[in-house]
């Protein structure tokens, strides 16, 4: 077995960022010669050449700031003593870190910083780990000559209102850090230093506690700080870590690199990886805090079986529960057919437990009634993007976007969904690149500090096509578009044939604008933008996909970028923005009941052919079931068994109660989870999951990026997710022995042309690895459709616009869209078990002040809201940022039912839900809706857990 | 219920290709229900089509006729 822990702690902090520049500098540092890149700092330089300067206020993850005055330094024929941070290296430099003047100055800084500061090294929660500490030891500070009864900052008092981490400010030596990675990493702005000289301090917002501030809990600030002052509290209460270990973080589709650092077997705290290539060193409030649910009280960690679901809840050995799983699912194959059960693989397992999990039902099974939660989410990027360019992803890396010049987001948040990227994003803003909105919401990208939107296109929601059609519209007819690289690149055929149909008057801004609510000349300037880049891309999420043209709208995104030829370099493109951590990873593995890993067809002869010999079983060569179709198939008596792995079906899936019917009308449905999620209240058996910190694997991010994912801690309930699988494949008669997951992508390797090159060994080589990885890039592939398009010349596909058979009327005025917010992760199930809930304990409705006050509705009031498919009620948040006729939820809380109401209208290639248009009415109420009473009932009893004790006796 | 759920996906799919000329736009239809739609689905769909397919726009009535004409309507496959 191969064990993976203990990894090398970060690199060393060089003091200043790297630069890329092509020409290089020679300099000679106490005597050492160094060749570094021009306007390399002569800190970093001679941190190149081993040499580590004294330093406070610098670190490599921000730009040099000059003001610890610590890391002075002597130049042969200069003047003076030079910051080292601030000071770029030059030719021929002799430059000496060390003199007896240097220490003489060092000294007296470091004497003056610790004559204001507490002398309690000892119990201080930073011991062990503090640049201060270390800086007084460096220069040798032996003695504080002014004494400490003068003036001090001593005795604040902290500020502890931030749920993770703690502000002393009796620690903070104004280095200003903290509110330089507020700005430079993270983009809030949150921070400032307040007042001047001896009064200067840190203010969060306009000097208030740092929950109520602008703060987003980032922790680039607690990261960035050199003392005690910003500390986590889970540092505070148990000390500093003893251990830590390389992995992926387990929320959104940014897959940030994050080192688990431990005491034994507990998690102390989550650290942002700096050579992590999603992330570069930053992170968001989920990754960094949020990952307390993993030892919550109410995880389960016994297996658990029950005959009815109305009974109790009983716990089993796992042998038991495996066995009753399997005989379970033969006697209803024996009875209905092999058709009649199916799984549903997980966008937040690793791919090793998705692939097994589809190996397991095409082999064990023996059909392909396989999906996952992808369906319900990015399924359309898949179809679309492989119809046009030949492949199911995105073409870029994250990295790309510092070459963009103009960047459209459409139907995405990413401040919120894809915290992380959305802060490079701005950061590339900053830099001056243009920015276009498109989106029913004003969402915080709109307006943050020093970003702003050119244009802000606030479409009525299932409007996609219509203006992706317009602004290609405007390009052709203004003759904006790259003739050379449709001409190269592209099939002419299907050019012109799509040229005929975009060039026609029904698709012209002026004839649009009505249908999506904005004016024709913002549309025709936005084009234009866009289409002289001269870098363009486009970013977008689950408000392009969730839509009845969903597919159509992907297409439309990508005859956009081949017709202003924004594709195979850095810095254009076309970005998915993938929801859950392993979203793209459970798509590549096979998942979809049509396709085997890597997309192929289940119908093609070849490749299936190649997955019988090496799995030694005959292959269904039809297409299986997909989730809604799954679920009308249960409700027509034909499906009766399910296995669903790390996914909340019903809190999840549109249309509550026809999947509510659907699940109640199986015989067997096993449940595997970390928790008693919405969807076991109708489970026969329950298998308890193990979290990413159990396990070993790997995740695939929204670039394409395969990242390991490496075991922490031992799996809380004996078993990591893949070992369970592999136990009840075998228990089904097809036996599964896999040693260590590193075997189980070996398999992938062999079995997928793209994962080729892909091994353990070689990701622990390169860190990570993008997809494809093979012969032709034994390295991977950052940006893809270099040269030429997968499929070879890329397909302009026609996107006619067709309105959602979801219309507003007398009954149903307004149109409802849901979506994300920061500190709350999809369903909930994780974060809604930690301290993420003071940010958000509720979903809220969004409605906008004269729809509110039409109503009669205050800010705060309980409201219904009603739709075709059924009725919830949550309270009203009233929000300039909602147009007027659109009302706005999350999902985030099972008790909000924001399910209830959507519909089951569907995408028309891949049978996406429409998330993103009800028809809706909302009116002032002073109770819960039937429905919501109806389930605190029905959970009551199907959510009981039997006391073993009572049990056993 | 369910065969109205049929029909409406059909004619969804027919609508993505009813641009096209009207033999192409038939095959793109019957090419996707055929990738996409597992053979219970197809056999209803066929049973459907013998009571006369109500409901199906043009493109998809066609499509459909195509696809249950080569699977030679797989009405009764577990």
């Amino acid at each position: 077995m191969t064990v993976h822990t203990d990894i090398d702690r970060s690199p060393i902090d060089r003091g200043t960022p790297e630069k890329a520049a092509a020409q290089s500098v020679t300099l000679e540092i106490d005597g050492i010669s160094v060749t570094v890149p021009a306007g390399t700092s002569i800190m970093r330089a001679s941190s190149l050449a081993g040499i580590q300067v004294p330093k406070l206020c610098a670190t490599d993850s921000l730009e040099p700031f000059g003001s610890c005055r610590l890391c002075l330094v002597e130049i042969a024929g200069r003047r003076g003593t030079p910051a080292s941070c601030t000071t770029p290296a030059e030719n021929g430099m002799k430059v000496s870190t060390q003199t007896d003047k240097l220490a003489k100055l060092r000294r007296g800084v470091m004497e003056l910083y610790i004559s204001d500061h507490p002398l309690d090294c000892l119990t201080c929660a930073a011991n062990g780990d503090c640049e201060l500490q270390d800086m007084a030891g460096a220069v040798g500070l032996r003695e504080v000559r002014y004494g400490y009864d003068g003036e001090n900052h001593l005795g604040q008092t902290k500020d502890e209102s931030n749920p993770y981490f703690t502000f002393d400010p009796s620690k903070c030596i104004v280095c200003s850090r903290c509110v330089r990675a507020c700005e430079e990493v993270q983009g809030t702005f949150a921070l400032t230093i307040d007042e001047r000289g001896f009064a200067s301090h840190v203010s969060a917002g306009m000097n208030e506690d740092f929950l109520d501030s602008e703060c987003v809990s980032c922790g680039a600030c607690v990261q960035a700080c050199p003392t005690a002052t910003l500390m986590e509290k889970t540092v505070i209460q148990h000390g500093t870590p003893e251990r830590s270990v390389i992995t992926t973080c387990a929320y959104c589709g940014v897959g940030c690199s994050f080192e688990a650092e431990l005491q034994g077997d507990r998690v102390v705290r989550m650290t942002p990886y700096k050579d992590g290539k999603a992330n570069h060193g930053h992170s968001c409030v989920k990754g960094r805090f949020a990952w307390g649910y993993a030892t919550h009280k109410e995880r389960i960690t016994k297996p658990m079986i029950r005959e009815k679901i109305t009974d109790p809840w009983r716990e089993v050995s796992w042998e038991e529960a495996i066995n009753r799983a399997a005989s379970e699912f033969k006697r209803i194959q024996q009875k209905y057919g092999r058709g009649s059960v199916g799984g549903i693989t997980s966008s937040r397992c690793t791919n090793e437990e998705t692939f097994l999990v589809q190996k397991m039902i095409r082999a064990a099974f023996g059909n392909n009634n396989v999906d996952t939660c992808a369906r319900v989410c990015h399924s359309p990027t898949g179809y679309g993007l492989n119809t046009t360019f030949g492949t199911s992803a995105g073409t870029q890396d994250f990295d790309s976007v510092n070459e963009a010049d103009v960047i459209l987001v459409i139907g995405a948040n990413p401040t919120d969904a894809h915290p992380v990227f959305a802060s490079r994003m701005k950061h590339r803003l900053r830099e001056g690149a243009k920015l276009i909105v498109i989106d029913p919401r004003r969402i915080d990208l709109v307006r943050t500090p020093h970003v702003e939107a050119q244009y802000h296109l606030a479409l009525m929601p299932g409007t996609n096509v219509a203006i992706l059609n317009a602004l290609a519209h405007t390009i052709v007819t203004e003759d904006l578009h790259n003739k050379k690289f449709v001409e190269d690149r592209c099939d002419l055929a299907d050019f012109r044939i799509w040229l005929d149909f975009i060039k026609r008057p029904e698709n012209s801004p002026e004839a649009l604008s009505k249908t999506i609510g904005v004016p024709a000349s913002e549309i025709r300037a936005a084009a234009r933008m866009f289409a002289r880049g001269p870098n363009s891309a486009i970013y977008y999420g689950l408000g392009v996909t969730e839509h009845s043209q969903g597919s159509t709208a992907v297409i439309g995104m990508a005859n956009l970028a081949m017709l202003t030829g924004n594709i195979g370099r850095n810095g254009v493109g076309v970005n998915p923005l993938r929801g859950q951590n392993n979203v793209q990873g459970s798509c590549d593995m096979g998942s979809f009941p049509h396709e085997l890993s890597g997309y192929r067809h289940i119908s093609l002869d070849g490749p299936r052919t190649m997955f019988e010999k090496d799995w030694g079983v005959h292959l269904d060569p039809e297409p299986g079931l997909r989730i809604p179709n799954m679920f009308d198939a249960a409700i027509d008596g034909r499906f009766l068994g399910l296995y669903v792995q790390g996914e909340d079906i019903v809190q999840s899936d549109p249309n509550t109660k026809h999947v509510q019917k659907a699940l109640a009308s199986m015989e067997c449905v096993v449940v595997h989870d970390l928790f008693l999620n919405e969807t076991a209240a109708y489970a026969h058996v329950f298998l308890p999951g193990s979290s990413f910190l159990e396990k070993d694997g790997t995740f695939t991010n929204a670039e394409r990026r395969i990242s390991r994912v490496r075991k922490a801690i031992a799996p809380m309930a004996g078993l990591a997710d893949w070992e369970a699988t592999m136990a009840l494949s075998t228990a089904l008669g097809y036996p599964m022995n896999y040693k260590h997951p590193s075997e189980i992508m070996d398999e992938i390797a062999r079995l997928t042309p793209t994962f080729a090159g892909v091994s353990y060994d070689r990701i622990d080589e390169l860190g990570s690895i993008q997809w494809p990885c093979n012969e032709k890039a034994p390295e991977g592939t950052p940006i893809m459709h270099m040269g030429g398009f997968v499929r070879g010349k890329g397909k302009f596909e026609l996107t006619e616009y067709i309105p959602t058979d979801e219309r507003t009327g007398a009954r149903f005025p307004l149109i409802l869209t849901t979506g994300r917010i920061l500190s709350q992760y999809n369903v909930g199930a994780q974060t809604r078990r930690t301290e993420n809930s003071v940010w958000h304990e509720e979903d809220m409705l969004e409605i906008h002040p004269h729809d509110a006050e039409d109503r009669g509705i205050r800010d705060g009031d309980r409201v219904a809201l009603m739709s075709r498919s059924g009725e919830t009620s949550l309270h009203a948040r009233v929000s300039e940022r909602m147009q007027p006729g659109v009302v706005y939820t999350t999902f985030h809380h099972p008790g909000s039912g924001a399910n209830v109401v959507t519909t089951d209208n569907t995408d028309w290639a891949t049978g996406c839900p429409e998330y993103k248009v009800t028809a809706v009415q909302v009116r002032p109420t002073n109770r819960w809706s039937q429905w919501q009473e109806d389930y605190e009932e029905f959970k009551a009893v199907t959510m009981r857990i039997s006391d073993p004790k009572v049990a056993a006796e | 219920m369910h065969d109205n759920n049929l029909v409406r996906m059909a004619n969804q799919i027919a609508d993505f290709f009813r641009l096209k000329p009207e033999d192409q736009a038939v095959a793109g239809a019957a090419d996707h229900i055929r990738k996409f739609w597992d053979p219970h689905m197809r056999a209803k769909m066929a049973e459907h089509l013998a009571h006369g397919g109500e409901g199906l726009n043009l493109i998809a009535l066609k499509a459909v006729q195509q696809v249950c004409k080569a699977s030679g309507t797989a009405a009764g496959t577990h």
